[in-house]
């Protein structure tokens, strides 16, 4: 059942909860503190090996047609696109590196490498999801208007189709999560601002415009001037490559906050919400995974 | 999708797109950066490149030191070769921002370009490498953070990034007839671009110099003066050292040189003197003969000051205390603030710092100008200014 009073559920005093937040909030001023040039180095190799890794990818398309080049290829192409996705561009448009005051690493003017806008993310996710997370009704992501994820939803016939419904949307997740702020569902509704949507929509149709452009027109075009590489080879590679990025993401989201354990929460429970009673609420409503270095790095390290 | 009973509303600030410096006035590299564009995207073709050699991207300016040449003894010219997007023509006395990166931090100071601009017509005598760098002269001051880390710990081949340069505190091309630089210790440095692009452009017809330091050993550049002098007959040099002989006292100039009132006059240097000059001028009657430069130096306010608040784009300003945030400021003097969480989580409503200091409410920690702020959770800290 969602939760319509965290403190009651957990049973803790106000006492308690105030005391979470001091703690939470003396470790996140532990790491402010301690951050400096050893983290700033970190992220600028970061992401210079991933631009590296993605020109490797795309050469190696281009270099050859053949079986092996093609999968190697499309693999680094997918591994660099979820490191861009995922370590960099999660995390910088979070703001995680704004401290830097480095204007080419910042959450203002990252434009990420996937389908969808930037200042669409920004609002869909740094600003719903993290306020008002997994609250039914509130929360988007639970369930992406689309898929019944917990018992607190009625269920309905539609949800039949959950398992074919997440198959499509994890192949396409960069669209599942580029469309989620044009709010399809509202439109077609007709319960919408209309000049809001219509300028939503502008927004995603460019950005989209530009990413389809160059994954399937200009690159396979650009490959095709090479002789061992062909339009339609490198099409596909690059499909499957965002199919790879998108299904890795997908997964990894899905285990933030679905698994049996991540609590879900009703509206009624955040009204007069304390700092502490939010930490709380991210807390209860977060799974986590086990994780070695290398899924921690592939995860965007959203895992601990 | 989600069904919302509580409205919820926001104002997400657009991400902001990258600008290429130097786009008009290379549009044919420009052309080209599009079309490449079109396979980089979201990233620039700079994007990429900066990672073979930092000076090729002109998304952000930016520059290698190739050399820091220590001029007194708390002072040193570091000659920077600007990288993609850099105009050299700008004009003798103007500014430029500095941005260098301490502690993995970018942190941004404002200093007097000394190098001459580089204008078609006229191409220096020295190399064609020299002519593509330009030169700042910093002065070490004792509580100064960058400037003691500029003059003494910057390695060449430190990548810096640029502001572009800025600032009417100029000489004109042609120079008027008779000039008067009243400069004082590290206000010589636009002073030295002036006389530069000057002797280069043969235009010293008749300039006097008055300059302060505390010792002789203090001058800066005080052998590129030397030969200047000697070399022209139309340019004297006084220099007072101050800590024998006191102070100019600007009151008395006509005792110094008779025919200041005559002159046009380009003053830089301390705060005082400036101040001085001002009255001087003023009370003469030529107030728009003389032409000031101050290098202010930005300082926090005390703990818990609030201050005037001013918003760049829209030129409206309010006056707040130290506990009320930016955010509300603005929405109180009717502007659309970007907003998101209005909590701190979010990153939606940051804009830029232009002057000033604020403090963030949760933390208490200082920002400075030239770097991005979260309106939401950050209050004035003495004067600011926002670029919203």
């Amino acid at each position: 059942m969602a939760i319509t009073d965290v403190p009651a559920f957990t049973h803790l005093t106000d006492a308690d909860i105030e005391n979470l937040a001091y703690e939470l909030d003396a470790i996140r001023q532990d790491i402010e503190d301690s951050r400096g040039e050893r983290d700033a180095r970190y992220i600028r190799r970061t992401i210079a090996a991933q631009r590296a890794l993605e020109v490797a990818g795309r050469l190696m398309l281009a270099a050859s047609s053949r079986r092996s080049a093609w999968w190697a290829g499309t693999v680094t192409l997918g591994v660099s696109k979820i490191i861009e996705n995922m370590e960099i561009g999660h995390n910088v448009m979070h703001g995680q590196w704004d401290w830097m005051n480095d204007p080419e690493i910042h959450s203002s003017t990252w434009e990420w490498d996937m389908g969808g806008a930037s200042k669409h993310w920004r609002f869909t996710h740094n600003f719903m999801h993290h306020k008002y997370t997994n609250i039914l009704g509130m929360d988007d992501d639970v369930g992406y208007g689309l898929l019944r994820v917990t018992r607190d939803t009625k269920w309905k016939p539609f949800n039949l189709g959950n398992l074919l419904y997440n198959t499509i949307l994890a192949m396409g997740f960069e669209w599942g999560v580029g469309l989620q702020h044009v709010e399809l569902g509202k439109i077609f509704k007709g319960r919408d601002n209309r000049d809001e949507s219509k300028a939503r929509a502008r927004e995603f149709a460019v950005k989209a415009g530009h990413q389809v452009f160059k994954d399937y027109v200009a690159y396979p075009a650009v490959t095709s001037l090479s002789p061992r590489a062909t339009f339609m080879s490198t099409l596909k590679a690059n499909v499957v490559a965002n199919i790879i990025r998108n299904v890795w993401s997908n997964a990894v989201i899905f285990c933030g906050h679905f698994p049996d354990g991540a609590e879900k929460f009703t509206k009624t429970d955040m009204v007069g919400e304390t700092k502490g009673e939010w930490y709380l609420r991210q807390m209860l409503g977060s799974a986590n995974f086990e994780n070695g270095p290398v899924l921690r790095f592939m995860s965007g390290n959203l895992c601990h | 999708m989600a069904k919302n009973t509580i409205k919820v509303s926001a104002n997400v600030a657009d991400t902001v797109r990258p600008k290429v410096a130097g786009a008009k006035e290379r549009p044919g590299w420009n052309a080209l950066r599009a079309i490449a564009g079109r396979i980089t995207t979201p990233l620039l073709p700079d994007d990429y490149l900066k990672l073979a050699n930092p000076l090729w991207s002109a998304r952000e300016l930016r520059g290698r030191v190739v050399e820091v040449r220590r001029e007194t003894v708390d002072s040193a010219t570091l000659v920077i070769k600007p990288g993609w997007g850099f105009t050299f023509d700008y004009q003798p006395g103007q500014y430029i921002g500095i941005g260098l990166q301490v502690d993995g931090r970018w942190r941004w100071r404002s200093y007097s370009l000394t190098s001459s601009p580089v204008t078609g017509a006229a191409r220096p005598a020295t190399s064609a490498r020299a002519s593509r760098t330009i030169t700042i002269t910093v002065k070490a001051m004792p509580e100064g953070f960058l400037s003691t880390h500029l003059v003494g710990g910057v390695a060449p081949g430190t990548i810096v990034r640029l502001a572009a340069p800025q600032g009417n505190f100029v000489m004109p091309d042609p120079a008027p007839a008779s000039v008067l630089f009243l400069t004082g210790g590290s206000g010589i440095t636009p002073v030295m671009s002036m006389l530069r692009t000057l002797a280069r452009r043969d235009q010293i017809t008749d300039i006097v110099h008055l300059h302060s330091a505390p010792t002789e050993s203090d001058v800066m550049f005080g052998a590129e003066l030397a030969e200047l002098e000697r070399a022209h007959e139309g340019y004297r040099l006084r220099k007072r050292a101050t800590r024998t002989d006191g102070r100019l006292d600007l009151a008395r100039l006509d005792d110094e040189l008779p025919d200041w009132r005559e002159r046009e006059t380009w003053a830089c240097g301390p705060e005082g003197m400036l101040n001085a000059a001002e009255r001087v001028w003023s009370a003469a009657g030529i107030g728009e003969r003389l032409h000031l430069e101050r290098f202010a130096v930005s300082k926090a306010a005390a703990h818990g000051q609030g201050g005037t608040v001013e918003f760049a784009r829209s030129g409206k300003s309010l006056t707040v205390d130290a506990a009320t945030p930016l955010m509300e400021a603005g929405e109180q003097v009717g502007i659309r603030m970007p907003f998101g969480c209005r909590m701190g989580i979010c990153q939606s409503c940051v804009v830029g710092l232009l002057e000033g200091h604020v403090r963030d409410l949760r933390t208490g920690a200082e920002k400075e100008p030239g770097s991005r702020v979260q309106t939401c959770i950050s209050a004035a800290s003495g004067d600011c200014v926002l670029d919203v």
